[in-house]
């Protein structure tokens, strides 16, 4: 089984609408997994349909019982995180700021603090419109936990590609470069970087993958929008040679692309579009 | 007055509205601070020219091991709730990427073994344009955590600028800790989206966010014109200001893809900025 991942560094490269085109491409043996899990949107494209669902616990939160409390402070003072303020003439823990490292509870001379676990998202099983398995994910407001959250929908999916026999699991990551994006390279295959011909969008995709390079894992690239700004694009192919990041193909500045995610189409499903074959062609290089 | 960019998708003009919006502000002969907290990919600084006046590295304390002093009894192990330290035979491993800094190991620890230890995560650089300071923090490729060093950069525009200062933060994007924290600190949200699907998904995200956390929040339209009127109805239907409509319009991206102000002779878009800049006295009137 080969896992390939999608990221991006910068978001709204058009990552997303991406991954779906070669999602709806590759429905016969691809199980598709969005990992972007604190603004998911591939669902949009792929209308998952039989969802079961079911609640991602991870990590805790310290509750103080009021009635034991003896009100001596040393949660309060050993909080790193100033999560334990005294209002109102007792100490009460912020869960927002709560980091659930459970230091409070251990300290507390009356064993009066719990450490609760929490439910931080939700994970959801279902078939694309095309058929394919898929899984995703939402990760509660203010939850911590992303990349655990992350590993987990990739877990899944693996294993929903492994029992039911498909070759390829297609992964939608999340932006940036902390541990959402980590969790998300962990065990990938082939990267796929989206990168547009900006200030932004070259400075991102250096950044990205000189993260990628850490895990040693064939990477490609997709230009967006690569008519926008010809000496940036030429600047991005540059650097894509030097590093060894196979050009897979470039899209021009097209709002075709807005005009299908307001349908919750991708472009691919266009009957005549011109991106079926270089979406076609792409797909083959990344399997 | 803390006012920060944010935005529950990525890429939908939150360093195009900061940067162009702190230029605009001061070139009214407002005092303004901009500090860009999208640590993972900073991008405002792509934008800005000046010269930088001051650079800092930024630590966050860790464990480390003191193998003289260990007894090898391996609470520290049973103490960390984020797996951060194994005790492995007659070895006590530490990761540092899985540690919160929460000091209980370390204070715990009754031989003394776990001394904490400053760690580099990043760069703050402060610059001075030709008419506003510019702060960015800048996360290393390879730590994962970006809430400590964005809590150090709003620490640091606390402690060196007043109230009568504007100071605009360029937020990452997304719903997850980075974004509670950024959120926590500020007097107002303006939350970015485009009218599309994707764009109004995420904003229903980021507007559940910013009720979560209490800040109040208004939304600006980028690419007004592409996509359809949801978005729009959505704010209706929930009472939720729009401040401003910047159009959709491929000048603004062209400039934008070589690192320029995109306002700078263009009307509408000034007009965009001058709603924007009225909202803010009126928030400074109340205040």
């Amino acid at each position: 089984m080969k896992e390939i991942v999608v990221i991006s560094g910068k978001g709204g490269t058009g990552k997303t609408s991406i991954t779906a085109s070669f999602g709806v491409l590759g429905a016969g043996n691809t199980v598709i997994a969005d990992c972007d899990v604190d603004a998911s949107d591939l669902h949009m494209l792929m209308n998952p349909q039989n969802t079961r669902e079911e609640d991602f616990t991870s990590g805790a939160v310290a509750v103080i019982d009021q009635d034991a409390c003896v009100h001596c402070g040393r949660c309060s003072r050993v909080c790193r995180f100033d999560a334990i303020p005294y209002i109102d003439d007792r100490y009460e823990v912020i869960p927002l700021d709560c980091e659930g490292c459970g230091y409070c509870a251990k300290i507390c001379p009356a064993l009066a603090i719990k450490m609760v676990d929490q439910v931080v998202g939700r994970v959801f099983y279902s078939d694309a419109k095309t058929g394919a398995p898929m899984v995703h994910a939402r990760l509660h407001i203010g939850a911590e936990n992303s990349g655990k959250l992350v590993a987990k929908v990739k877990r899944e999916a693996k294993a929903v590609a492994m029992e039911k026999g498909y070759d390829y699991v297609l992964v939608d990551g999340s932006p940036g470069i902390g541990c959402p994006v980590v969790s998300s390279l962990t065990g990938a295959d082939v990267v796929v970087l989206v990168t547009e011909p900006t200030v932004s969008g070259l400075h991102d995709l250096k950044r990205v993958h000189q993260l990628v390079r850490r895990f040693q894992i064939p990477t490609a690239c997709i230009i967006n929008k690569a008519d926008l700004n010809s000496e940036m694009t030429q600047e991005l192919k540059t650097y894509l040679e030097a590093n060894d990041i196979l050009h897979l193909f470039d899209i021009p500045y097209d709002e075709d692309f807005t005009k299908c995610m307001v349908e919750g189409k991708t472009v691919v499903e266009i009957p005549g579009s011109r991106y079926h074959e270089i979406f076609e062609q792409g797909w083959r290089l990344l399997i | 007055m803390n006012i920060a960019i944010a935005s529950g998708k990525g890429g939908t003009g939150k360093t195009t509205l900061s940067t162009n919006l702190a230029h605009y502000l001061a070139g009214t002969g407002r005092q303004v601070v901009l500090t860009d907290l999208d640590v993972e990919e900073p991008n405002s600084k792509l934008f800005l020219t000046g010269e930088v006046v001051e650079t800092r590295r930024e630590v966050r304390m860790v464990p480390t091991w003191n193998k003289e002093a260990c007894q090898l009894c391996g609470a520290c192990q049973t103490t960390c709730n984020f797996h951060a330290i194994v005790k492995i035979g007659t070895e006590i491993m530490i990761f540092p990427e899985m540690c919160h800094g929460c000091y209980a190991c370390s204070e715990l620890c009754r031989a003394h073994a776990l001394p904490m230890e400053a760690v580099e995560i990043g760069t703050m650089t402060v610059m001075k344009t030709e008419n506003f300071d510019f702060i960015e923090s800048r996360l290393d490729i390879g730590q994962e955590q970006a809430v400590p060093l964005i809590s150090k950069s709003i620490a640091l525009v606390d402690s060196r600028y007043d109230t009568e200062v504007i100071r605009l933060f360029d937020s990452p994007p997304g719903t997850a800790c980075p974004v509670i924290e950024v959120s926590k600190q500020m007097d107002f949200i303006i939350l970015v989206t485009e009218p599309t699907p994707f764009g109004l998904h995420d904003l229903k995200l980021a507007v559940e966010t910013m009720r979560h956390v209490g800040t109040p929040f208004a939304v600006v339209i980028n690419r007004d014109g592409i996509g359809n009127a949801d978005v729009e109805d959505y704010c209706r239907e929930e009472h939720i200001d729009i401040l401003a409509r910047i159009p959709n319009d491929r000048k603004i991206a062209e400039v934008y893809s070589s690192g320029g102000l995109a306002y700078i002779g263009h009307e509408r878009m000034t007009q965009a900025l001058e709603l924007v800049s009225e909202h803010i006295r009126g928030l400074e009137v109340r205040a």
